[in-house]
Protein backbone atom coordinates (compact mmCIF):
# COMPACT_ATOMS: atom_id res chain seq x y z
CA UNK A 1 0.00 0.00 0.00
CA UNK A 2 1.06 3.52 -0.73
CA UNK A 3 2.88 5.85 2.24
CA UNK A 4 0.05 8.33 1.22
CA UNK A 5 -2.69 5.93 1.59
CA UNK A 6 -1.98 4.49 4.90
CA UNK A 7 -2.97 5.76 8.72
CA UNK A 8 -1.85 5.17 11.86
CA UNK A 9 -4.83 3.51 14.48
CA UNK A 10 -5.65 4.06 17.64
CA UNK A 11 -2.87 2.96 19.97
CA UNK A 12 -0.13 2.83 17.22
CA UNK A 13 -1.05 6.71 16.95
CA UNK A 14 -0.82 7.38 20.77
CA UNK A 15 2.98 5.56 19.89
CA UNK A 16 3.31 7.48 17.16
CA UNK A 17 2.88 10.96 18.88
CA UNK A 18 4.82 10.15 22.41
CA UNK A 19 7.96 8.61 20.67
CA UNK A 20 9.62 11.72 19.71
CA UNK A 21 9.12 13.22 22.92
CA UNK A 22 10.60 9.75 24.72
CA UNK A 23 13.54 10.39 21.97
CA UNK A 24 14.34 13.58 22.61
CA UNK A 25 14.47 12.41 26.91
CA UNK A 26 16.22 9.99 26.13
CA UNK A 27 19.05 11.13 24.06
CA UNK A 28 19.20 13.95 26.88
CA UNK A 29 19.82 12.49 29.72
CA UNK A 30 22.19 9.51 27.84
CA UNK A 31 23.89 12.79 27.40
CA UNK A 32 23.87 14.10 30.43
CA UNK A 33 24.71 11.03 32.25
CA UNK A 34 27.49 10.31 30.28
CA UNK A 35 29.11 13.86 31.12
CA UNK A 36 27.97 13.81 34.75
CA UNK A 37 30.09 10.46 34.89
CA UNK A 38 33.08 11.80 33.39
CA UNK A 39 33.02 15.01 35.80
CA UNK A 40 30.19 15.30 38.68
CA UNK A 41 30.59 19.48 38.71
CA UNK A 42 29.61 19.57 35.04
CA UNK A 43 26.79 22.01 34.78
CA UNK A 44 25.67 21.87 31.15
CA UNK A 45 23.33 18.91 30.99
CA UNK A 46 22.48 18.44 34.62
CA UNK A 47 20.33 15.17 35.74
CA UNK A 48 16.75 15.05 36.50
CA UNK A 49 17.67 15.14 39.89
CA UNK A 50 19.97 18.16 40.10
CA UNK A 51 16.75 19.81 38.62
CA UNK A 52 14.24 18.49 40.43
CA UNK A 53 16.58 20.29 43.20
CA UNK A 54 16.90 23.30 41.64
CA UNK A 55 12.74 23.78 41.10
CA UNK A 56 12.06 22.19 44.76
CA UNK A 57 14.72 25.23 46.00
CA UNK A 58 12.89 27.80 43.74
CA UNK A 59 9.16 26.47 43.88
CA UNK A 60 8.65 25.07 47.70
CA UNK A 61 11.40 27.05 49.61
CA UNK A 62 11.00 31.03 49.85
CA UNK A 63 13.80 32.71 49.21
CA UNK A 64 16.32 33.76 51.99
CA UNK A 65 17.14 37.28 51.00
CA UNK A 66 12.92 38.27 50.22
CA UNK A 67 11.37 35.65 51.83
CA UNK A 68 9.31 34.85 48.69
CA UNK A 69 8.63 31.51 46.44
CA UNK A 70 10.44 33.11 43.47
CA UNK A 71 9.31 30.32 40.33
CA UNK A 72 5.52 31.20 41.62
CA UNK A 73 6.38 35.38 41.77
CA UNK A 74 8.23 35.07 38.81
CA UNK A 75 5.30 33.07 36.67
CA UNK A 76 3.00 35.51 38.12
CA UNK A 77 4.63 38.55 37.36
CA UNK A 78 5.06 37.04 33.53
CA UNK A 79 1.78 35.95 33.24
CA UNK A 80 0.70 39.42 34.29
CA UNK A 81 2.39 41.18 32.17
CA UNK A 82 1.34 38.49 29.19
CA UNK A 83 -2.03 38.74 29.86
CA UNK A 84 -2.59 42.89 30.21
CA UNK A 85 -0.26 42.86 26.78
CA UNK A 86 -2.25 40.46 25.16
CA UNK A 87 -5.64 41.98 26.55
CA UNK A 88 -4.65 45.58 25.09
CA UNK A 89 -3.26 43.72 21.72
CA UNK A 90 -6.12 42.22 21.76
CA UNK A 91 -8.59 45.33 22.19
CA UNK A 92 -6.73 47.45 20.06
CA UNK A 93 -6.32 45.05 16.98
CA UNK A 94 -10.19 44.88 17.34
CA UNK A 95 -10.88 48.16 17.19
CA UNK A 96 -8.39 48.87 14.37
CA UNK A 97 -9.39 45.69 12.20
CA UNK A 98 -13.36 46.79 12.11
CA UNK A 99 -12.78 50.10 11.74
CA UNK A 100 -10.27 49.77 8.64
CA UNK A 101 -11.64 46.31 7.27
CA UNK A 102 -15.48 47.56 7.48
CA UNK A 103 -15.35 51.73 6.99
CA UNK A 104 -14.23 52.54 3.96
CA UNK A 105 -13.61 56.05 4.83
CA UNK A 106 -11.02 54.92 8.09
CA UNK A 107 -9.81 51.61 6.05
CA UNK A 108 -8.06 54.51 3.64
CA UNK A 109 -5.53 55.92 6.13
CA UNK A 110 -5.25 53.15 8.54
CA UNK A 111 -4.85 50.59 6.35
CA UNK A 112 -1.75 51.67 4.91
CA UNK A 113 -0.52 52.75 8.43
CA UNK A 114 -1.24 49.52 9.64
CA UNK A 115 0.69 47.83 7.34
CA UNK A 116 3.96 49.77 7.44
CA UNK A 117 3.65 49.80 11.80
CA UNK A 118 3.75 46.21 11.35
CA UNK A 119 6.74 45.97 9.51
CA UNK A 120 8.44 48.40 12.27
CA UNK A 121 10.44 45.26 14.55
CA UNK A 122 9.14 45.40 18.01
CA UNK A 123 12.70 44.75 19.89
CA UNK A 124 14.59 47.79 17.98
CA UNK A 125 11.67 50.25 19.67
CA UNK A 126 12.03 48.96 22.77
CA UNK A 127 14.81 50.98 24.06
CA UNK A 128 12.51 53.81 22.91
CA UNK A 129 10.19 52.47 25.07
CA UNK A 130 12.09 52.45 27.90
CA UNK A 131 13.16 55.79 27.10
CA UNK A 132 9.50 56.79 27.09
CA UNK A 133 7.34 54.66 29.09
CA UNK A 134 10.32 54.22 32.13
CA UNK A 135 11.54 51.15 33.31
CA UNK A 136 8.82 49.84 34.98
CA UNK A 137 5.98 47.37 34.05
CA UNK A 138 4.36 49.72 31.08
CA UNK A 139 7.51 49.45 28.63
CA UNK A 140 7.34 45.43 29.03
CA UNK A 141 3.63 45.59 28.41
CA UNK A 142 3.34 47.94 25.62
CA UNK A 143 6.49 45.81 23.67
CA UNK A 144 3.83 43.16 23.72
CA UNK A 145 0.89 45.54 22.81
CA UNK A 146 3.11 47.34 19.88
CA UNK A 147 4.42 44.02 18.53
CA UNK A 148 0.73 41.63 18.69
CA UNK A 149 -1.46 44.65 17.97
CA UNK A 150 -0.67 44.84 14.14
CA UNK A 151 -0.62 41.78 13.44
CA UNK A 152 -4.08 41.06 14.90
CA UNK A 153 -5.09 44.51 13.20
CA UNK A 154 -4.19 43.17 9.85
CA UNK A 155 -5.55 39.54 10.48
CA UNK A 156 -9.07 41.00 11.60
CA UNK A 157 -8.90 43.86 9.07
CA UNK A 158 -8.56 40.88 6.46
CA UNK A 159 -11.53 38.68 7.67
CA UNK A 160 -14.18 42.09 7.95
CA UNK A 161 -13.19 42.07 4.54
CA UNK A 162 -14.04 38.46 4.03
CA UNK A 163 -17.55 39.47 5.37
CA UNK A 164 -19.98 38.64 2.30
CA UNK A 165 -21.11 41.90 1.31
CA UNK A 166 -24.32 40.59 1.00
CA UNK A 167 -24.75 39.84 4.86
CA UNK A 168 -24.04 43.97 5.41
CA UNK A 169 -26.58 44.22 2.89
CA UNK A 170 -29.24 41.78 4.79
CA UNK A 171 -28.71 43.69 7.94
CA UNK A 172 -29.39 47.26 6.50
CA UNK A 173 -32.66 45.75 5.15
CA UNK A 174 -33.17 44.33 8.80
CA UNK A 175 -32.89 48.50 9.93
CA UNK A 176 -29.61 48.28 11.26
CA UNK A 177 -27.40 51.28 11.34
CA UNK A 178 -23.49 51.38 10.53
CA UNK A 179 -23.12 51.12 14.78
CA UNK A 180 -25.28 48.33 15.42
CA UNK A 181 -24.37 46.71 12.17
CA UNK A 182 -20.87 46.37 13.80
CA UNK A 183 -22.11 45.03 17.00
CA UNK A 184 -24.71 42.74 16.14
CA UNK A 185 -23.12 41.45 12.74
CA UNK A 186 -19.30 42.15 12.66
CA UNK A 187 -18.08 41.97 15.50
CA UNK A 188 -19.47 38.63 16.80
CA UNK A 189 -18.16 36.95 13.26
CA UNK A 190 -14.86 38.58 14.42
CA UNK A 191 -14.69 37.09 17.37
CA UNK A 192 -13.76 33.80 17.28
CA UNK A 193 -11.15 35.10 14.32
CA UNK A 194 -9.61 37.14 17.26
CA UNK A 195 -9.26 34.05 19.52
CA UNK A 196 -7.84 31.96 16.63
CA UNK A 197 -5.16 35.26 15.51
CA UNK A 198 -4.10 35.33 19.53
CA UNK A 199 -3.12 31.65 19.58
CA UNK A 200 -0.59 32.61 16.43
CA UNK A 201 0.31 35.54 18.26
CA UNK A 202 1.12 33.60 21.41
CA UNK A 203 4.70 32.52 20.34
CA UNK A 204 6.03 36.03 19.52
CA UNK A 205 4.38 37.83 22.27
CA UNK A 206 6.39 35.27 24.89
CA UNK A 207 9.02 36.51 22.79
CA UNK A 208 8.63 39.95 23.72
CA UNK A 209 7.82 39.08 27.09
CA UNK A 210 11.07 37.29 27.57
CA UNK A 211 13.11 39.80 25.79
CA UNK A 212 11.45 42.50 27.53
CA UNK A 213 12.21 41.22 31.13
CA UNK A 214 15.68 39.90 30.04
CA UNK A 215 16.23 43.46 29.51
CA UNK A 216 14.85 45.28 32.50
CA UNK A 217 13.25 43.66 35.39
CA UNK A 218 13.79 42.57 38.85
CA UNK A 219 11.14 39.81 37.99
CA UNK A 220 9.83 37.24 35.71
CA UNK A 221 10.62 34.00 34.08
CA UNK A 222 12.96 35.88 31.66
CA UNK A 223 14.83 37.87 34.26
CA UNK A 224 15.42 34.34 36.38
CA UNK A 225 16.49 32.70 33.03
CA UNK A 226 19.14 35.89 32.15
CA UNK A 227 19.87 36.26 35.89
CA UNK A 228 21.16 32.58 36.68
CA UNK A 229 23.02 32.24 33.05
CA UNK A 230 25.65 34.35 34.60
CA UNK A 231 25.99 31.15 36.79
CA UNK A 232 26.01 28.59 34.26
CA UNK A 233 22.80 26.91 36.13
CA UNK A 234 21.34 25.13 33.42
CA UNK A 235 19.29 22.94 36.16
CA UNK A 236 17.21 26.18 36.89
CA UNK A 237 16.90 27.00 32.89
CA UNK A 238 15.97 24.39 31.43
CA UNK A 239 13.38 23.58 33.68
CA UNK A 240 12.25 27.03 33.27
CA UNK A 241 12.02 26.76 29.40
CA UNK A 242 10.13 23.64 30.00
CA UNK A 243 6.89 25.54 31.96
CA UNK A 244 6.96 28.23 29.62
CA UNK A 245 6.52 26.05 27.04
CA UNK A 246 4.02 24.16 29.02
CA UNK A 247 2.32 27.32 29.89
CA UNK A 248 2.24 28.54 26.25
CA UNK A 249 1.14 25.37 25.13
CA UNK A 250 -2.33 25.55 28.05
CA UNK A 251 -2.66 29.20 27.01
CA UNK A 252 -3.59 27.68 23.15
CA UNK A 253 -5.46 24.61 24.46
CA UNK A 254 -7.55 26.86 26.40
CA UNK A 255 -8.01 29.65 23.56
CA UNK A 256 -8.97 26.68 21.65
CA UNK A 257 -11.58 25.42 23.30
CA UNK A 258 -12.92 28.66 24.04
CA UNK A 259 -13.22 29.32 20.86
CA UNK A 260 -15.25 25.61 20.22
CA UNK A 261 -17.35 26.66 23.76
CA UNK A 262 -18.32 30.48 23.13
CA UNK A 263 -19.05 30.00 19.20
CA UNK A 264 -20.46 26.82 18.72
CA UNK A 265 -21.25 28.09 15.16
CA UNK A 266 -17.93 28.63 13.63
CA UNK A 267 -16.58 25.39 12.74
CA UNK A 268 -19.79 24.16 11.37
CA UNK A 269 -20.39 27.82 9.40
CA UNK A 270 -17.00 27.64 7.55
CA UNK A 271 -18.10 23.85 5.99
CA UNK B 1 -46.37 52.58 -6.66
CA UNK B 2 -42.81 51.90 -8.32
CA UNK B 3 -41.54 53.69 -11.46
CA UNK B 4 -38.10 53.71 -13.21
CA UNK B 5 -37.77 56.71 -15.28
CA UNK B 6 -35.09 56.38 -17.79
CA UNK B 7 -33.00 54.71 -16.47
CA UNK B 8 -29.14 53.35 -17.46
CA UNK B 9 -26.31 51.69 -15.62
CA UNK B 10 -22.98 51.98 -16.87
CA UNK B 11 -19.64 51.01 -15.41
CA UNK B 12 -16.86 53.20 -17.30
CA UNK B 13 -17.76 52.91 -21.09
CA UNK B 14 -19.49 49.26 -20.55
CA UNK B 15 -23.41 50.11 -20.41
CA UNK B 16 -25.23 47.43 -19.02
CA UNK B 17 -29.06 48.69 -19.11
CA UNK B 18 -30.40 51.73 -21.00
CA UNK B 19 -33.73 53.57 -21.26
CA UNK B 20 -35.15 51.65 -18.78
CA UNK B 21 -38.61 52.91 -18.42
CA UNK B 22 -41.03 50.97 -16.22
CA UNK B 23 -44.30 51.13 -13.93
CA UNK B 24 -45.39 48.51 -11.45
CA UNK B 25 -48.36 48.86 -9.22
CA UNK B 26 -48.25 47.80 -5.74
CA UNK B 27 -48.88 43.66 -5.25
CA UNK B 28 -47.34 42.92 -8.19
CA UNK B 29 -44.98 39.64 -8.21
CA UNK B 30 -42.87 40.24 -11.43
CA UNK B 31 -40.19 38.01 -12.44
CA UNK B 32 -36.95 39.32 -13.66
CA UNK B 33 -35.72 36.90 -16.51
CA UNK B 34 -32.76 36.98 -19.41
CA UNK B 35 -29.85 35.65 -20.34
CA UNK B 36 -26.78 35.53 -18.05
CA UNK B 37 -25.07 39.20 -17.61
CA UNK B 38 -28.18 40.92 -19.51
CA UNK B 39 -27.96 43.31 -16.01
CA UNK B 40 -31.10 41.96 -14.24
CA UNK B 41 -29.22 41.27 -11.29
CA UNK B 42 -27.88 44.90 -11.59
CA UNK B 43 -31.52 45.86 -12.07
CA UNK B 44 -32.30 44.25 -9.16
CA UNK B 45 -29.28 45.45 -6.63
CA UNK B 46 -30.49 49.08 -8.00
CA UNK B 47 -33.80 48.43 -6.57
CA UNK B 48 -32.41 47.42 -3.27
CA UNK B 49 -29.96 51.02 -3.03
CA UNK B 50 -26.91 48.67 -3.10
CA UNK B 51 -26.15 50.24 -6.41
CA UNK B 52 -26.82 53.31 -7.92
CA UNK B 53 -27.89 54.77 -11.71
CA UNK B 54 -25.92 56.22 -13.60
CA UNK B 55 -28.52 58.02 -15.48
CA UNK B 56 -32.54 57.93 -14.74
CA UNK B 57 -34.16 57.68 -11.16
CA UNK B 58 -36.63 55.37 -9.30
CA UNK B 59 -39.21 55.82 -7.49
CA UNK B 60 -41.21 54.28 -4.91
CA UNK B 61 -44.59 56.13 -4.29
CA UNK B 62 -43.13 58.71 -6.29
CA UNK B 63 -40.38 59.67 -4.59
CA UNK B 64 -36.89 58.52 -5.19
CA UNK B 65 -35.24 55.80 -3.33
CA UNK B 66 -32.90 56.12 -0.74
CA UNK B 67 -29.75 55.90 -2.29
CA UNK B 68 -28.31 52.85 0.64
CA UNK B 69 -30.37 49.58 1.53
CA UNK B 70 -33.09 50.55 4.24
CA UNK B 71 -35.96 48.56 6.18
CA UNK B 72 -38.54 49.29 3.01
CA UNK B 73 -36.75 46.55 0.53
CA UNK B 74 -36.66 43.17 2.09
CA UNK B 75 -33.55 40.56 0.73
CA UNK B 76 -33.20 37.20 -0.53
CA UNK B 77 -29.95 36.64 -2.04
CA UNK B 78 -28.96 33.04 -3.92
CA UNK B 79 -26.04 32.67 -0.60
CA UNK B 80 -24.94 34.31 2.42
CA UNK B 81 -28.60 35.67 2.95
CA UNK B 82 -28.95 34.47 7.18
CA UNK B 83 -26.41 35.35 9.68
CA UNK B 84 -24.28 32.32 10.50
CA UNK B 85 -23.26 33.26 13.82
CA UNK B 86 -27.20 33.47 15.39
CA UNK B 87 -29.97 30.73 15.09
CA UNK B 88 -32.77 30.82 13.51
CA UNK B 89 -35.25 32.56 15.91
CA UNK B 90 -32.26 34.80 16.15
CA UNK B 91 -31.89 35.35 12.86
CA UNK B 92 -35.30 36.43 12.26
CA UNK B 93 -35.91 38.70 15.79
CA UNK B 94 -32.84 40.50 14.69
CA UNK B 95 -35.28 42.51 12.27
CA UNK B 96 -37.01 43.31 15.00
CA UNK B 97 -34.06 44.13 17.45
CA UNK B 98 -32.24 46.61 15.24
CA UNK B 99 -34.68 49.04 14.41
CA UNK B 100 -35.89 49.30 18.16
CA UNK B 101 -32.40 49.82 20.06
CA UNK B 102 -29.81 51.82 18.13
CA UNK B 103 -27.39 51.89 21.07
CA UNK B 104 -27.58 48.11 21.73
CA UNK B 105 -28.82 46.85 18.98
CA UNK B 106 -30.68 44.30 21.12
CA UNK B 107 -33.66 44.11 23.35
CA UNK B 108 -33.65 43.22 26.41
CA UNK B 109 -36.01 41.40 29.28
CA UNK B 110 -40.16 41.42 28.06
CA UNK B 111 -39.33 43.42 24.82
CA UNK B 112 -36.60 40.60 23.64
CA UNK B 113 -39.26 38.15 24.85
CA UNK B 114 -41.89 39.36 22.86
CA UNK B 115 -39.96 39.79 19.60
CA UNK B 116 -38.67 36.18 20.11
CA UNK B 117 -42.37 35.19 19.89
CA UNK B 118 -43.61 37.34 16.88
CA UNK B 119 -40.25 35.76 15.26
CA UNK B 120 -41.05 32.04 16.39
CA UNK B 121 -44.60 33.06 14.95
CA UNK B 122 -43.41 33.89 11.38
CA UNK B 123 -40.78 30.65 11.12
CA UNK B 124 -43.65 28.52 12.20
CA UNK B 125 -45.46 30.27 9.11
CA UNK B 126 -42.42 28.82 6.53
CA UNK B 127 -41.82 25.91 8.38
CA UNK B 128 -39.29 26.03 10.39
CA UNK B 129 -40.90 25.87 13.52
CA UNK B 130 -38.94 22.69 14.79
CA UNK B 131 -35.60 23.88 14.01
CA UNK B 132 -36.05 27.54 15.87
CA UNK B 133 -32.66 26.75 18.02
CA UNK B 134 -29.98 25.55 15.12
CA UNK B 135 -27.45 27.37 13.78
CA UNK B 136 -28.13 28.19 9.71
CA UNK B 137 -25.01 25.71 9.36
CA UNK B 138 -27.47 22.69 10.60
CA UNK B 139 -30.23 23.71 7.96
CA UNK B 140 -30.30 22.17 4.14
CA UNK B 141 -29.94 25.03 1.61
CA UNK B 142 -33.83 24.72 1.09
CA UNK B 143 -34.30 25.47 5.06
CA UNK B 144 -31.77 28.56 4.64
CA UNK B 145 -33.99 29.91 1.81
CA UNK B 146 -37.02 29.66 3.77
CA UNK B 147 -35.40 31.39 6.73
CA UNK B 148 -33.77 34.21 4.65
CA UNK B 149 -37.44 34.81 3.45
CA UNK B 150 -38.77 34.75 7.11
CA UNK B 151 -36.45 36.97 8.24
CA UNK B 152 -37.42 39.38 4.88
CA UNK B 153 -40.90 39.43 5.97
CA UNK B 154 -40.42 40.01 9.70
CA UNK B 155 -39.76 43.89 8.73
CA UNK B 156 -42.72 43.97 6.67
CA UNK B 157 -41.30 45.79 3.60
CA UNK B 158 -43.55 46.97 0.99
CA UNK B 159 -40.88 45.51 -1.92
CA UNK B 160 -39.45 41.99 -1.49
CA UNK B 161 -36.31 41.48 -3.99
CA UNK B 162 -34.78 38.34 -4.61
CA UNK B 163 -32.12 37.56 -6.32
CA UNK B 164 -32.40 33.38 -8.08
CA UNK B 165 -33.14 32.74 -4.48
CA UNK B 166 -33.71 29.24 -5.51
CA UNK B 167 -30.81 28.58 -8.16
CA UNK B 168 -28.82 26.69 -5.84
CA UNK B 169 -32.08 24.14 -4.47
CA UNK B 170 -32.93 20.52 -5.74
CA UNK B 171 -36.25 20.91 -8.04
CA UNK B 172 -38.22 19.36 -5.67
CA UNK B 173 -36.79 21.04 -2.73
CA UNK B 174 -37.66 24.48 -5.16
CA UNK B 175 -41.49 23.32 -6.11
CA UNK B 176 -41.93 23.42 -2.22
CA UNK B 177 -40.33 26.87 -2.16
CA UNK B 178 -42.73 27.57 -4.81
CA UNK B 179 -45.64 26.66 -3.15
CA UNK B 180 -44.63 28.53 0.29
CA UNK B 181 -43.96 31.92 -1.98
CA UNK B 182 -46.98 31.85 -3.62
CA UNK B 183 -48.80 31.42 -0.30
CA UNK B 184 -46.60 34.25 1.30
CA UNK B 185 -47.24 36.28 -1.69
CA UNK B 186 -50.99 35.87 -1.74
CA UNK B 187 -51.43 36.37 1.68
CA UNK B 188 -49.18 39.73 2.15
CA UNK B 189 -49.62 41.18 -1.25
CA UNK B 190 -46.29 42.43 -1.11
CA UNK B 191 -44.75 43.41 -4.09
CA UNK B 192 -41.59 41.08 -5.58
CA UNK B 193 -39.38 41.17 -7.73
CA UNK B 194 -37.27 37.58 -8.68
CA UNK B 195 -34.32 37.71 -10.60
CA UNK B 196 -34.62 33.81 -11.61
CA UNK B 197 -32.55 31.81 -15.15
CA UNK B 198 -35.55 29.38 -15.15
CA UNK B 199 -37.89 30.54 -17.46
CA UNK B 200 -40.73 27.69 -16.16
CA UNK B 201 -40.70 29.69 -12.38
CA UNK B 202 -40.49 32.84 -14.10
CA UNK B 203 -43.70 32.36 -15.68
CA UNK B 204 -45.30 29.97 -13.13
CA UNK B 205 -45.15 32.28 -9.97
CA UNK B 206 -45.21 35.96 -11.23
CA UNK B 207 -48.05 38.34 -12.35
CA UNK B 208 -45.54 39.87 -14.58
CA UNK B 209 -42.38 38.54 -16.55
CA UNK B 210 -39.92 41.38 -17.47
CA UNK B 211 -37.56 40.02 -20.02
CA UNK B 212 -34.32 41.43 -20.10
CA UNK B 213 -32.40 41.80 -23.76
CA UNK B 214 -29.54 43.61 -25.77
CA UNK B 215 -31.33 44.99 -28.41
CA UNK B 216 -28.96 46.34 -30.37
CA UNK B 217 -25.47 44.54 -30.14
CA UNK B 218 -22.45 46.13 -31.76
CA UNK B 219 -19.70 43.46 -32.63
CA UNK B 220 -16.70 45.89 -32.54
CA UNK B 221 -17.69 47.06 -29.15
CA UNK B 222 -20.05 44.71 -27.08
CA UNK B 223 -20.00 47.31 -24.28
CA UNK B 224 -21.76 49.87 -26.50
CA UNK B 225 -25.62 49.16 -25.78
CA UNK B 226 -26.92 48.31 -23.01
CA UNK B 227 -29.81 45.61 -22.03
CA UNK B 228 -33.52 47.06 -21.95
CA UNK B 229 -36.74 45.64 -20.84
CA UNK B 230 -37.96 44.28 -23.94
CA UNK B 231 -40.73 42.22 -22.96
CA UNK B 232 -43.29 42.98 -20.51
CA UNK B 233 -45.32 40.17 -20.00
CA UNK B 234 -48.73 40.47 -17.88
CA UNK B 235 -50.06 37.72 -16.61
CA UNK B 236 -53.85 37.04 -15.33
CA UNK B 237 -52.87 36.38 -11.92
CA UNK B 238 -54.48 33.36 -11.73
CA UNK B 239 -54.30 31.75 -7.96
CA UNK B 240 -53.25 28.51 -9.94
CA UNK B 241 -49.52 27.85 -11.10
CA UNK B 242 -49.47 29.18 -14.90
CA UNK B 243 -47.11 27.02 -16.48
CA UNK B 244 -44.89 28.07 -19.39
CA UNK B 245 -46.37 26.02 -22.08
CA UNK B 246 -50.14 27.54 -20.77
CA UNK B 247 -48.96 31.08 -21.32
CA UNK B 248 -46.92 30.36 -24.78
CA UNK B 249 -50.07 28.57 -26.56
CA UNK B 250 -52.81 30.24 -24.85
CA UNK B 251 -53.42 32.64 -27.57
CA UNK B 252 -54.95 35.67 -26.07
CA UNK B 253 -52.31 35.77 -23.53
CA UNK B 254 -49.59 35.80 -26.20
CA UNK B 255 -50.70 37.96 -29.02
CA UNK B 256 -51.71 40.28 -26.17
CA UNK B 257 -48.34 40.42 -24.23
CA UNK B 258 -45.53 39.34 -26.54
CA UNK B 259 -45.14 43.27 -27.95
CA UNK B 260 -42.05 44.57 -27.53
CA UNK B 261 -42.21 48.19 -25.86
Amino acid sequence: MRLINRYPDRPSRLLLVLMPFALVLLVYFIGSADRLAENPNDKLLPSAAQMVDAVHRLAFEADKRSGDYLFWGDTLSSLQRLGMGLGIAALVGLCLGIAAGSLPLFGAPLSPLIGVLSMVPPLAILPILFIVFGLGELSKVMLIVIGVAPVLARDLEQRAREIPSELLVKAQTLGATTWTLILRVILPQLLPRLLIALRLALGSAWLFLIAAEAIASTDGLGYRIFLVRRYLAMDVILPYVAWITLLAWLMDLGLKHLTRLAFPWYEGGRA
Amino acid sequence: MIEVRNLWKQYGDQTVLERINLTIKEGEFCSLVGASGCGKSTFLRMLLGQERPSRGEILLDGKPLADEPDSSRGVVFQRYSVFPHLSVLDNVALGLELPRAPLLGRLLGSAKAEAREQARQLLQRVGLGHALEKYPAQLSGGMQQRLAIAQALIMKPRVLLLDEPFGALDPGIRKDMHALLRELWQETRLTVFMVTHDLNEGFSLASRVLVFDKLRVDPHEPGAYGARITYNIPLSRRREPVSLAAVVTSPGASAAALIPR
